[in-house]
């Protein structure tokens, strides 16, 4: 007595481009052409190539010297932590801050403005000031790194939160279902994408956040920050190229981790386009 | 005084009395409707855009209330079928026919099988675990369609379900709702501006004018239901269509 009706179950499979030579062709290129123009420079250079070691240099001086490369990647740990546990705890903060504002527009109203200026203010001149009040250690550096962290969690999060379908809504509020109900069935998992994509924009900041905070917060040990300020001092070109390009490249894995965490976590349902 | 009961004594499942709606922004939507669907009413309002007619639904859903007028509720057991599917896109088409069941604390291995009945009998066996996206326009309102009837509704509200819908996927959908109205004895309040679909589906069709918005005429439907759908090509069918879009006509100047 069922109204059957005979559909046959098909999938519908989304095309990725999968051709590793249109993938990576574009950006190696882009990358030779850039070490070509850092060859031509220092070789322009001549006997100050010491601004600007070529790139040879910075690979046998420093990437192939292993006391050079155990004091960078030693260092970069350190500062790898400061960076891991500051965007932690922006993250936890940030989403908490968020669901409370769009609980109520009252909410909403008396604590966004203080996201804004958080964004806002020169952390580098408050930098020494937190040194002051916290100490130059581990816990001093980590604010420095949330609050440099923060902002993208708490308006990505906001965001995501009321970009709910209102009819999404309404279906909810049919059922009477409570604030809490909503927020955990509907409006957190609505806000996912725009969550992972915050924590990634996120992610890169803690990064320079933990350097930011290296660089003024010397005492004890050092993280990678106060390395590349050692290297500056002494003048080391190369050792201070492959710092630098170490402690970048820490970011860009830092990012492409969140990347992969987001698609994994939401990317069934949810086209994050082109990344 | 605006008011909404639950009243078990009347024999019709909605009643509307007299009601008006007016936004704080000054702007009448509704004025004097007098309406009413009894069990076993399949009842269609048919009507311009921006006359009022989805107001209508919302008020009967309670999503809206009324400024003025009564209304009465014989049930609270309502489906309601938006214009969107609304499906929830990181939950599969099981998940999200479970979801109403769910928000109303239904128990698990309950709701599953609710499901699984409904899922059947909208046609989407074997499509249980495909998420949203990978469905068509037309299934993803069978998923909807299937969501609400897991509440059991007595009424069913539909705010121009198919108005997306292409023809084909349209009259297909027709049937099958034609068929689940005769099947699952729910009394029906669906809203439409097609007037061959609102004479197809319906048991009376209401004519609604806009600006504001008020009911200008009533047609009983006299064709048997379930509806062969060849009628739709008989000079009966085509003489009432004909009639309804006079009204309809009529009401707009």
């Amino acid at each position: 007595m069922s109204t059957q009706v005979k559909t046959q179950p098909q999938t519908i499979t989304v095309k990725r481009s999968g051709r590793p030579l249109t993938t990576w062709g574009p950006p190696l290129l882009v990358l030779a052409g850039i070490l070509a123009i850092w060859f031509v420079i220092s070789a322009l250079l001549g006997d100050r190539d010491f601004l600007l070691p070529p790139p040879n240099e910075v690979l046998t001086q420093a990437f192939f010297n292993p006391s050079t490369m155990g004091d960078i990647l030693q260092s970069l740990g350190r500062t790898a932590t400061v960076a891991l546990t500051g965007l932690a705890v922006a993250i936890v903060i940030g989403v908490l801050w968020a669901v409370a504002m769009s609980q109520a527009r009252w909410v909403e109203r008396s604590l966004f403005p203080y996201a804004v200026v958080l964004q806002c203010i020169p952390i580098l001149a408050l930098v020494p000031l937190i040194g002051f009040w916290f100490g130059f250690d581990f816990f001093a550096r980590t604010i420095v790194c949330v609050m440099i962290a923060l902002f993208p969690m708490v308006s990505n999060t906001l965001f995501g939160l009321q970009s709910v379908d209102i009819g999404q809504r309404e279906l909810f509020q049919l059922q009477k279902a409570g604030r809490w109900t909503v927020l955990v069935k509907l409006q957190f998992p609505a806000a996912l994408p725009a969550i992972f994509a915050g924590m990634r924009i996120s992610a890169g900041l803690a990064v320079v956040g933990a350097i930011v905070g290296d660089f003024f917060f010397r005492r004890g040990s050092p993280g990678i920050g106060s390395l590349i300020g050692n290297y500056q001092s002494r003048v080391q070109g190369a050792e201070l190229f492959a710092a630098i390009i170490t402690a970048s490249l820490f970011g860009v894995l830092i990012f492409a981790i969140f990347g992969w965490i987001g698609k994994r976590a939401v990317g069934k349902w949810y086209d994050f386009g082109s990344s | 005084m605006p008011h909404m009961t639950i009243s078990a004594t009347t024999t019709h499942l909605l009643n509307f009395q007299d009601v008006a709606m007016t936004f704080p922004d000054g702007t009448t939507a509704l004025s004097g409707v007098d309406l009413t669907v009894n069990r076993g009413e399949f009842v269609t309002v048919v009507g311009p855009s921006g006359c009022g007619k989805s107001t209508l639904l919302r008020i009967a859903s309670g999503l809206e209330t009324a400024s003025e007028g009564t209304v009465e509720l014989d049930t609270d057991r309502i489906g309601y079928v938006f214009q969107d599917a609304t499906l929830l896109p990181w939950r599969n088409v099981t998940a999200n026919v479970e979801l109403l069941a769910e928000l109303n604390g239904v128990p698990r291995k309950e709701r599953a099988d609710k499901a699984r009945k409904a899922i059947d009998l909208v046609g989407l066996g074997g499509f249980e675990k495909n998420l949203p996206k990978t469905l068509s326009g037309g299934m993803r309102m069978r998923t909807s369609l299937a969501r609400s009837l897991t509440l059991d509704p007595e009424l069913f509200l539909f705010d121009e379900p198919f108005g997306a819908l292409d023809e084909i996927t349209r009259e297909r959908l027709n049937d099958e709702l034609i068929k689940l109205f005769t099947e699952q004895q729910f009394a029906g309040l669906f809203i439409t501006h097609s007037v061959s679909e609102a004479v197809y589906l319906s048991t009376k069709v209401i004519v609604m004018s806009g600006r504001p918005g008020r009911i200008v005429d009533t047609f009983e439907v006299p064709f048997p239901m379930p509806r062969d759908p060849d009628i739709r090509f008989t000079p009966e069918f085509a003489a009432l269509v004909g009639d309804v879009s006079h009204a309809l006509r009529e009401g707009h100047s």
